[in-house]
C-alpha cells in the first residue's frame, strides 16, 4: 500500500504527462482563446501586433531622445525588450485566473489539470509569434542582421516558457484558494516593468550589482541578446538555470500538495 | 476495453467542502435552517465545513442501472462528481474501470462563436477521442440534430431548441463504459423529446454502468434496476429500485 504522499506524487506526475498527451485538445483550445478575443474583427490577432508596433515606435523615438542615444541603437533594444517582457508578464498576470476561469470545465469533467497550463502557455506563444512581426520590421527598417547567434534565442524562449508555465501553475493553484493573489501580482508586475532594464539600458545603472538582484533581468537577457546579435553572458544562463531549478521544486511541491484540492476551490 | 469488465467501487468515501467566504457566524445560522442539506461541522482548523458525503460505500458492476434519489442538497450531484473523479475524496477511495462520461451539464465546452461542427470536434477532444474517431461519428451526429447547413454557422445564431439538439447529440454520440447522468435536462419540441428518448435509450443500453440522479420516480423505474437513497450525505438505503423508491415515497409523504 502506497503512502498518501507517494500516491499524490504519482498522481501529480501522471497529470503532467497525460495532460501533455492531450495536445490536440489544448492546442485547439489555446487557438480558440485567441480567436475568441478578436472574432469578427478585420485584423484579428494582428491587433496585438498593431498596437504593440505603435507603442514601440512612439516610445522608441521618445526615450532615445530622453536618454540622448541614437534611435538606431535604442529602438531595436526597446522593441525586443518589450516583446519578451510581454510574454513573461502575461504568464504572471493571467496565471491567477488559470483554474478559476476554467471552472466550467473543472466542475464538469475530469481532465488533467496540466491541460489548462499547456493551453495557456501555447496561446501565449502564439501571441509572441504575432508580435515577432514587429521585430522583423525593425530589423529590415534599420538594416540590422543579428546573424546565426539569433538562434540562441530559441533555447532562451524555451526556458522562459517552462518558467512561465510553472509560475502560472503555482499562481493558478494558490489564487484558486486566495482570490487576492491576482490583484497583488498585478501591482508587482507593474513595478517589475520599471525596475527591469527594458525602457532603459542596463549600462546606465551606476551600481551594476543591482542588476543581479533582479532575476527577470537575466530571463529577458537570454532572449534579447541573441535577437540583437550578441551572446548572453554565462552569468545570465547560470542565473536562469538556478531560477528554473527553484521554480520546478516550488511549483512541483505546490502541485503535489494541492492538486486534489483545486476542484474544491474553484 | 471490454465492456463486461466495467466496474465502479466507492469505499468509505467522505467529502467536505470548506467554506472560506463571508462571515462564518451568519452563514452558520443560515445553513442550520436548511434541514435537507449536508451536515455542518468544523474541521481541525476550526473552519466551518459542509459534510457533503459521509462514509459512502457503493459497488457497481457491469449491467447495473442505478438511480440516485434523495432531496435537494442530499449530495446526489456531489456523489456523481466523486464518481467522475472530479472531486477526489479526502477520505476513502474510488476505483473505476472503463471510460467514464459524465453528462452533468449538456453545455460543457460549448463555444458560441464556433460553428456546430467545430463544437462537435471540441467536445470529442474533451471526451478523449482522437480526430479520426470524431470524423467517423460526424455524419451520425449531423443527421440526428437535423440542423443541416446550420452546422456550418456559429452556434450563437441557434435557437435554444436547436442548441439543445446539438448538445444532446454531441453528448450521446460517444458511448462510454460508465455513464453518469444528472437530472433529465430536456427542452425542445415534442417530436424532438420523443427522438431524444429513443436515442438515450439506445445509448443507455450500450453503456455498461449507468448512474442517474433524478427526482422523477417514473424515469427511475423505467431505466434503473438498483436504487440508492441519499439522505444528508449518507446512504440511507440501497437495493432493488422499486423497494427503494417505495420506501422513499413513504418517507417523504410523512
Amino acid at each position: 500500500m502506497m503512502s498518501r504522499q507517494d500516491q499524490q506524487l504519482r498522481l501529480a506526475l501522471l497529470d503532467v504527462v497525460s495532460g501533455f498527451a492531450r495536445w490536440p485538445l489544448w492546442i485547439r483550445l489555446g487557438w480558440n482563446d485567441i480567436l475568441m478575443r478578436y472574432r469578427r474583427s478585420v485584423l484579428g490577432p494582428f491587433w496585438l501586433t498593431a498596437s504593440m508596433g505603435i507603442m514601440v515606435a512612439v516610445l522608441g523615438l521618445l526615450y532615445a531622445n530622453l536618454f540622448n542615444t541614437s534611435v538606431q541603437e535604442f529602438l531595436p533594444f526597446l522593441c525586443v525588450g518589450i516583446l519578451v517582457w510581454n510574454l513573461i508578464s502575461s504568464f504572471l498576470v493571467e496565471g491567477g485566473m488559470l483554474f478559476t476561469s476554467a471552472e466550467s470545465f473543472i466542475k464538469q469533467i475530469r481532465l488533467p489539470f496540466s491541460v489548462y497550463v499547456y493551453q495557456s502557455a501555447w496561446s501565449k506563444l502564439i501571441i509572441f509569434a504575432h508580435n515577432l512581426v514587429i521585430y522583423f520590421a525593425v530589423l529590415v527598417y534599420f538594416g540590422i542582421w543579428p546573424g546565426a547567434v539569433a538562434l540562441l534565442a530559441i533555447p532562451g524562449l524555451l526556458l522562459i516558457l517552462v518558467n512561465g508555465a510553472l509560475a502560472s501553475l503555482s499562481l493558478g493553484v494558490m489564487s484558486a484558494r486566495f482570490r487576492d493573489i491576482p490583484q497583488f501580482v498585478n501591482s508587482i508586475v507593474q513595478i517589475l516593468f520599471f525596475v527591469t532594464p527594458i525602457m532603459w539600458k542596463p549600462e546606465l545603472l551606476k551600481d551594476q550589482r543591482l542588476l543581479d538582484l533582479n532575476p527577470f533581468y537575466h530571463l529577458v537577457e537570454i532572449v534579447r541578446q541573441p535577437l540583437l546579435g550578441a551572446v548572453p553572458s554565462l552569468r545570465d544562463y547560470i542565473t536562469v538555470v538556478f531560477i528554473s531549478a527553484l521554480n520546478i521544486a516550488l511549483s512541483g511541491a505546490i502541485f503535489v500538495r494541492f492538486r486534489s484540492r483545486i476542484a474544491y476551490w474553484v | 476495453m471490454s465492456v463486461a469488465g466495467a466496474e465502479l467501487v466507492l469505499e468509505d468515501v467522505s467529502v467536505r467542502f470548506p467554506i472560506y467566504s463571508g462571515s462564518s457566524q451568519s452563514l452558520k445560522k443560515r445553513l442550520l435552517f436548511q434541514g435537507s442539506g449536508g451536515r455542518l461541522g468544523r474541521d481541525v482548523h476550526h473552519r466551518i465545513v459542509i459534510e457533503a458525503l459521509r462514509n459512502v460505500s457503493l459497488s457497481f458492476q457491469a449491467g447495473d442501472r442505478v438511480a440516485l434519489i434523495g432531496a435537494n442538497g442530499a449530495g446526489k450531484s456531489t456523489l456523481l462528481r466523486v464518481m467522475a473523479g472530479i472531486y477526489e475524496p479526502l477520505l476513502g477511495t474510488v476505483t473505476s474501470r472503463g471510460r467514464i462520461s459524465p453528462m452533468l451539464e449538456l453545455g460543457l465546452g460549448i463555444d458560441n462563436e464556433l460553428s456546430g461542427y467545430d463544437n462537435i470536434r471540441i467536445r470529442g477532444l474533451i471526451l478523449g477521442l482522437n480526430t479520426r474517431e470524431i470524423e467517423e461519428k460526424m455524419g451520425d451526429i449531423a443527421e440526428f440534430t437535423e440542423l443541416g447547413d446550420y452546422l456550418d454557422i456559429p452556434v450563437r445564431t441557434y435557437s435554444s431548441g436547436m442548441l439543445t439538439r446539438l448538445t444532446f447529440a454531441i453528448s450521446t454520440c460517444f458511448t462510454p463504459e460508465i455513464l453518469l447522468l444528472d437530472e433529465w435536462i430536456m427542452a425542445g419540441d415534442a417530436a424532438f423529446i420523443l427522438k431524444a428518448q429513443r436515442r438515450l435509450e439506445s445509448f443507455i443500453e450500450k453503456t455498461s454502468i449507468v448512474v442517474l440522479a433524478s427526482h422523477d420516480s417514473g424515469v427511475c423505474r423505467r431505466w434503473c434496476t438498483k436504487g440508492v437513497w441519499l439522505e444528508r450525505g449518507e446512504v440511507a438505503a440501497q437495493g432493488d429500485v422499486d423497494r427503494i423508491l417505495d420506501a422513499y415515497a413513504g418517507k417523504t409523504r410523512g
